[in-house]
């Protein structure tokens, strides 16, 4: 089983996102999306203060097997990346939920945050895959 | 052994099965007026010697005129053992090398090629080539269009003094994506892409500039400050380089402060011969960090679980097989064969061989400039300093008329490219490459002045 922490927000597409208050929310990718990835070894970052629409492609991850598109959790302004990626994209991997982070979004005035899944739901939905 | 994959009994008994009268009837669903009538244009089937006989007769017809003739194909002496060894089994008929544990000598070929391009255009990377110099452009312009983010207006400016066959091709492959090309004009008197209009998309969002070098006309353009000012524009710079002229100008890697990001143009013109639509081969270079939106092959150097040295397709997921639709282009094949010819060529030469060529290049193409000066009805258009290939305009003569009296008598006087410039009256493009003897251009400007 793979670890899905409590008091983080899920997307059907294996995007994590963690309140840092004010509005703002740390985003990456589930442990259980690096795991069906494998060794990931190149991260295409968003970039800083660009604004995206809920579902826009906002980065790339490629691993050894495939590269898959990072989508925007929910409609939001860039406001950091997590530029270690550039050089250690294997954080992905090692720590998906704290070092492996991949950028900081500044929900815009249209977010729903409650739209997207609890812990528990997104358990149940990798449940037959993980 | 004949290839007859299915005998009509096994047609038949497949078409039972499901159901089906006849093999046409699973085409049923394609419109009856889409469907070719007999095609009656093209001769019954004609034996080997038949075949090898009308196809000499064919050959006959184009004669082995002396060429003057350039515009993006050129005519350069390929040593024999280029494509004796070329056309050796091992390389003559290697597949796509996806398979590493069979494919090494293939890979290392290739791997040679871009170390080779990289050295030659002053970049950390190349792939291993494209279909030809203009569809290379336009996969260096979707490339500048990706690695740009920064821009959002995806404009890029290409000069009119490059080949207008290649910003047709351009404009073919990218105009269905929101990318603008802009022209950028030159200037009457210089042949030069004009500085003053070139500066006055200052301040605009410009997502590329295409730099040549030479250009068209076979002058040389000021790349350097080309390149400063598209970069103080946050603008990237693709160079579109003959790669020829590169054994003795200055690197795109190296132009201007920062040097060119992209590099591209046509190979041909080492180890592969003329003919008539090719095929020719592109090549494409780029800066290391803009790799991932390079399109094409990559092959690269690495080891094995024992530690041996070995050559594999790499960087492979930015195409199609596991990008699918979002993969950095359509096309992820290359020219193998024409490539492999090119590294043997270039090999053969080295980089001493490939200067003496552009030297002699040079050389003759000059002296023909200086012999064509005293000869009356015709003006040398453009006097600044150039590679292998000039302009001259033709004061009362019509350009095709010339070229045809001068076909007549087994020379290939150069490229009309009047319909191209109409602002430049009739002109002729000439190319002198280094296979041309000093009694070949007298024999030219002798004809030439006959035929006006």
């Amino acid at each position: 089983m793979s670890y899905v922490p409590d008091n983080l927000k899920y997307t059907a597409s294996h995007e994590w996102l963690e309140d840092l208050g004010n509005g703002v929310y740390r985003v990456g990718i589930t442990e259980f999306a690096q795991s069906q990835l494998g060794d990931i070894v190149f991260v295409e970052l968003p970039e800083v203060d660009e604004s995206y629409a809920q579902e826009d492609e906002c980065g790339v991850v490629e691993s050894v097997k495939t590269a898959s598109d990072i989508f925007c959790p929910l409609v939001g302004t860039v406001t950091a990346v997590n530029e270690a990626l550039e050089d250690t994209p294997e954080l992905l991997n090692d720590s998906p939920y704290d070092d492996g982070w991949i950028f900081e979004l500044e929900l815009g005035d249209d977010a729903d945050i409650e739209s997207l899944m609890s812990a528990e739901d997104y358990r149940e939905s990798i449940a037959d895959e993980d | 052994m004949p290839f007859i994959p299915h005998t009509e009994d096994e047609i038949k008994d497949m078409l039972d099965t499901i159901g089906v009268d006849s093999i046409s009837q699973l085409f049923d669903e394609i419109p009856a007026e889409l469907i070719s009538s007999k095609l009656d244009q093209i001769p019954a089937r004609m034996s080997e010697m038949e075949v090898t006989r009308h196809i000499k007769k064919l050959a006959n017809k184009d004669g082995t005129p002396m060429c003057f003739a350039g515009a993006g194909a050129y005519e350069h002496h390929i040593p024999a053992a280029v494509w004796q060894v070329t056309t050796r089994g091992e390389f003559y008929t290697a597949y796509t090398p996806y398979q590493p544990e069979v494919a090494q000598g293939t890979l290392q070929v290739i791997y040679e090629y871009q170390s080779m391009m990289a050295h030659l255009t002053g970049m950390d990377v190349s792939n291993a080539s494209l279909y030809d110099g203009s569809s290379g452009l336009a996969e260096a312009v979707l490339m500048a269009v990706r690695a740009n983010r920064k821009s959002k207006s995806k404009t890029i400016l290409i000069p009119k003094n490059i080949n207008p066959t290649y910003t047709q091709v351009v404009n073919n492959i990218v105009k269905n994506q929101e990318i603008k090309i802009v022209g950028v004009d030159f200037d009457p008197t210089t042949g030069l892409v004009d500085q003053d209009h070139l500066a006055s998309f200052a301040d605009q969002d410009i997502t590329a500039v295409v730099v040549p070098q030479p250009n068209y006309f076979g002058l040389y353009e000021d790349v350097h400050a080309m390149t400063n000012w598209a970069h103080e524009q946050n603008a990237l710079v693709i160079g579109l380089v003959n790669p020829m002229s590169l054994a003795l100008l200055s690197a795109p890697g190296n132009w201007g402060e920062q040097g060119a990001d992209i590099c591209c143009g046509e190979g041909q013109s080492m180890g592969v011969p003329l003919s008539s639509g090719g095929p020719y081969y592109g090549f494409l270079t780029c800066k290391e960090p803009l790799v991932r939106n390079m399109p094409g092959r990559i092959v690269g150097m690495t080891t094995d679980l024992d530690g041996n040295e070995g050559f594999v397709l790499t960087y492979q997921a930015r195409e199609q097989h596991i990008r699918r639709a979002k993969a950095t282009s359509n096309i992820c094949t290359n020219q193998g064969l024409m490539v492999t010819a090119s590294t043997i060529y270039m090999s053969l030469l080295g980089s001493t061989g490939l200067r003496n060529v552009a030297a002699n290049c040079i050389k003759n193409t000059d002296s023909l400039k200086q012999s064509l000066k005293s000869v009356d009805g015709i003006k040398l258009l453009f006097d600044g300093a150039g590679f292998h290939e000039f302009v001259i305009q033709l004061e009362s003569a019509n350009a095709a008329d010339v070229i045809e009296k001068m076909a007549a008598k087994d020379i290939v006087a150069g490229v009309d490219i009047s319909a191209q410039y109409p602002e430049l009256g009739q002109t002729i493009l000439l190319c002198v490459t280094e296979t041309k003897t000093a009694a070949d251009l007298t024999h030219f400007v002798k004809e030439l002045q006959t035929a006006l």
